[in-house]
Formats: C-alpha cells, structure tokens, sequence
C-alpha cells in the first residue's frame, strides 16, 4: 500500500517536473528515459580514480577445499582467499566506488542486461558484484558439484536455493538499496561473494588496476563512497560541473579501518 | 496501521464505530459483517494485514498479553529473540524481527501464511526449546500470531507468496523409492546430511545458520518428526520451500513434483523409526494427512536393498 502510493507520488511529481514530456496516459520507452537524467545534455560529467590501500596489503591464503575433492581437482594450486586482492602499487580490487549522496531524485530503471554470477572451481566469479535494484542477477553453476546460493541481506530478502550441476541459471533480483550483501554457499565454508544494490547508476567495481569511473554525472555536490569488504567505507564530498571530467583517489588505511 | 500506538488506542477507538479501523470491531461484529458482504470484501485493502485462521481473527492487545507471559523470556519484549533465557538455549529463539522464518507454505525468501504460523505455534519446533503450545486454546494462538506478526515489517509490506503447491502424493512403489535415490545423490543431500542420512556428511561440521551460529544437519535414523511436521507433505514442503535463515536450501528449481515425491519415499526408508511413528498417532492428523500405507508396504519390499 505504502510502496504503492509513493509510485503514485513519484508519478505525478515527475509529471509535474517534466511537463512537455509526458503525453498521454500511456508510458511510453520514450517518456520512460526521458525521467533518466543520464540522457540529458548536461549529464556528462565523469569522475574517475584509484582504490589504494595505504601500507602493506595482507596476502591471501591458501583455500582449504579438502571437503571437496572436485574441488580441489579443478586448481592446479589452492587458489587464494579473496578477501584482500590488491596489486603492486597497493591499487585495491573489488571496491565499491558509488554516490552515497547528491544523486537526482528520479526512478532509474533497471538496464535490462542481467549481472552473472558464476560458480566456478567452488568459487563466486567475480567475487564482488554490483547491480541496480530489480535489475535481473543469474547464477550460474559451472561446475561438476552442487551448490546452494545464500544471500544473507539486511535490508532485502533472504532467499537459499540449491543448484546442482547442468541445471538452467537462477534468476532472482534485490528490491532494495543494499551496500552489500554477503553471499555463502553453506555446502562450501569458503565461498562467498559480495552483491551491492543500487537504485541509482552511479556505481563501479574496481578491477586489477583499482581504478573506477563513474560517468554521465548531472552536475551536482556529491558525497562519494568507496566502500571495501574488509576495510569498510571511505567517503568524500565532490562538486561536479556541467560536463567536466575529475579525478578523485581513495586510500584506505588498514589499521584505522579494520573493524575485525 | 496496526502498531503498538493503535493497539494503546483500541479502547478509544472502539466508541467511535464510525471510523472504519478494523481494530474498533470485535469478533461478533466481524462474523456479521462477514455473513453479510460478498467473500472477497472482508480480504480488501482494509484488511490485508489482519491475522485470520479460518473465520477467527487475531487480537493483537490480547496477542501482547499472551506473549508477555508465555514467549518474552525466550524471544525478548523486542520480539528479537534475545530473551532472558536465550543464552542458554540451542538453537536460538527465533528473532521475529527479521521475519525469517524455518517453516513456510511459502517460497524461499517469503514471509509464512498465518497458517504457517498458526502450525508452527501448534507443532512446536523438534530437536528445540520451543514446545508445542497446543495446550493453548485456538483463539489464543491466533491472538498470538497477530502479535508476532508486528514484530517485523514484512508483515505489513509483502504477502505471503507465492505458496509451493504441493500436490497428490502418487503410490510409493520400489521402483519409486529407486528413483527418489537417483534424486538424494544427483541432488547431493549427502553433503550434509551423509550417505545414510546421519547428518555426517562432509559438509556438515562447518554449517553455520544466517546469524553464523554453528547448526547440525537434520539425522534421519533418529528422527521420526521433522523440525516443520512430520507428514509426508510436511517432507515434500521442507526441502522444496526450504527453511529460511539454515542452510537447508530451496528445491523447487531443481525438482519436478513427480520427482519430489521420489525423494520423498526415499528419505522416509532412512528413518529407522518411521514405520513405527506411522501407527503410534502421537499428534492428531487427518486421514488425509496420515503417512500412506502404501509406502510402508514399499518399504518392506526394498528393505535391505538401499
Ligand atoms: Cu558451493
């Protein structure tokens, strides 16, 4: 009733927003992005930077697979933990770089490509996802041993299913914002992934070179937050100009930020 | 809506019957008005998040009373499950705050029917703390429910749904009970809970709940009940919705229903005590509900076979 009612609300106010665009009762893919503020002119601002961890990064440690000799078979040597991936620079993977604050209110609709989450040699690849709320998330399973797949959200809902090799990918999505969601596998201890929840696109995942690059920004004041799974959130305050490009670099200090 | 502040003011508003606050009727009211609207009225908007099992409806001040007396020392005031007595208890009391709950009608990652509720409630869970509160009459069970329900805002803003059908079980043959063991191994329930059902799997030494507590695989060879019944359509239920906040996962993508009964027959011939508590009748069932002859009769065709 109450969501109801605000999508009433978020209807007529972008109505009322944008008058001369909005014919008709019908909602139309024309009118639906013209509501995205991504596609108006001046949203062409970027943002781009490094993830850095200040000091010396913990290294990996070998995954003990010996409950699962497939498992095992499927790694020439134990792959290591995921929990800290940095490069040689200290440049950090698998960092969230996102706007926490100052997005437009609008409604985003979801891009319709899915985000795949894939289950390989008893492990979740990519190890950190990020997608729009109600945007479509698939796992697959690509190895010969079943796994279950078990968000454990605050914020969305709980869900645990089994997926034995050879059988079609899970569909599911996240409702709610969610910054971010652990995933376990309960057959394997040590597979876990994590899934960020957006309702907005302005987020991106750090890859091996721990850079980022937020891109078609309204101009605005933005709280940006890079948030890390072991190392906790950073945040700076930005202002972004019509069409300008800037840089911003976080360096995340593990003492400091440890919270285990 | 239905918040601790309404329930304060229940009194209040019940001298003003004008306003239509579904708190202001009482049950000789609502069975009136149920007589005398068409059947799909009284479930409209208005009253979407009553508590209702059959044509009884939940009180929530009468719900908060029983609670406080019977659950709070368990599950906490805060419905949080974090009681007096909660350090001493294994498993835990549930936390009705996060609205996840073990036994549903309902898919994985859906908030129970009333119904669901109301059976646990009646049922108890096995191998807990948690008795049966049977002994309770039916209108305080519900009350009961009513009160659990605002615990957790699920309740308010999602249904429960979609419902897991389970439909007639077919005749367990051997041939059944054959293939409902294709079903234990290409589905590796043996990770957890082992090649004979003893819970030993390999898996089952670091299975942790969603609250990271250590938990133990259901052991078949002891077990005549299970923590959510103990027919075979309570079976067919556990492993198909599974049992939200354990590591018991969803079945329903991976299972045909045919093939869910299989298992079904199959698991039952891993419980040395079945065929017993299929005569004792320890808890009232419906015919209906009894588990069939037919499997037991496949059972001795299969015995030393498996
Ligand atoms: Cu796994």
């Amino acid at each position: 009733m109450k969501r109801s009612r605000l999508c009433v609300l978020t209807i007529a106010a972008s109505i009322l927003s944008n008058p001369p665009l909005h014919k008709g009762g019908t909602v139309s893919e024309e009118a639906g992005q013209t509501l995205v503020p991504v596609v108006r002119a001046e949203a062409t601002g970027t943002l781009t930077g490094l993830v850095k961890l200040d000091g010396p990064a913990p290294k990996g440690k070998p995954i003990n697979m010996a409950k699962e000799p497939i498992c095992v078979k499927a790694h020439p040597t134990p792959p290591l933990t995921e929990e800290v991936v940095a490069g040689a620079n200290g440049t950090l993977q698998n960092a969230i770089v996102y706007i926490s604050e100052g997005v437009p209110n609008s409604t985003f609709d979801p891009p319709s490509d899915p985000v795949v989450i894939e289950q390989k040699g008893c492990q979740f690849h990519p190890h950190v996802v990020a997608l729009q709320s109600n945007q479509k998330l698939q796992v697959v399973n690509s190895d010969p041993t079943s796994h279950n797949i078990h968000p454990l959200p605050s914020n969305n809902r709980e869900w645990n299913r089994s997926q034995p090799p050879g059988l079609p990918p899970l569909e599911e999505s996240f409702a709610r914002e969610e910054i971010a969601i652990p995933v376990k596998c309960n057959i394997h201890a040590w597979m876990r992934c994590y899934i960020a929840v957006f309702k907005h696109p302005y987020f991106s995942v750090t890859g091996a070179t721990g850079s980022f690059s937020l891109k078609n920004l309204p101009p605005g004041n933005y709280a940006i937050a890079a948030w890390h799974e072991k190392f906790g959130t950073l945040t700076q305050k930005v202002t972004i100009a019509a069409g300008e490009t800037k840089t911003l670099d976080f360096v995340f200090k593990p003492r400091a930020n440890m919270s285990e | 809506m239905w918040t601790e502040r309404s329930i304060e003011h229940e009194k209040a508003s019940r001298a003003r019957v004008g306003r239509l606050r579904p708190q202001a009727f009482r049950l000789p009211v609502l069975a009136i008005l149920a007589a005398i609207l068409p059947a799909t009225l009284p479930s409209a908007v208005c009253f979407a998040q009553q508590t209702r099992i059959g044509n009884v409806t939940g009180s929530l001040k009468r719900g908060k009373e029983l609670y406080r007396r019977y659950c709070v020392g368990c599950h906490g005031v805060l419905g949080n499950g974090q009681g007096e007595n909660a350090p001493y208890l294994d498993p835990r009391p549930r936390d009705f705050t996060a609205g996840v709950f073990k036994c549903r009608s309902t898919d994985t990652g859906h908030i129970p029917t009333d119904m669901d509720l109301y059976e646990t409630l009646g049922r108890g869970l096995h191998a807990s703390a948690m008795p049966s509160w049977f002994p309770l009459t039916r209108q305080q069970r519900i009350d009961l429910i009513a009160y659990v329900k605002t615990f957790s805002p699920r309740f308010h803003e999602e249904k429960p749904e979609p419902v897991v059908p389970v439909p007639p079980e077919p005749p367990a043959s051997p041939e059944s009970l054959n293939r409902g063991l294709e079903i234990f191994k290409k589905m590796e329930c043996a990770k957890c809970h082992g090649l004979s059902g003893r819970g030993d799997g390999p898996s089952a030494s670091t299975l942790t709940d969603s609250k990271d507590r250590p938990i133990v695989p259901y052991d078949f060879t002891t077990g005549e009940r299970f923590k959510c019944g103990q027919t075979n359509q309570d079976l067919y239920r556990i492993f198909m919705t599974g049992l939200d906040g354990t590591p018991m996962p969803s079945y329903l993508k991976d299972l045909k229903p045919d093939q869910a009964w299989d298992l079904v027959h199959y698991l039952r011939t891993l419980q040395m005590n079945y065929e017993n508590s299929a005569n004792n009748g320890a808890v009232k069932t419906s015919p209906a509900r009894q588990p069939g002859r037919s499997i037991r009769n496949a059972l001795r065709a299969v015995s030393g076979s498996k």
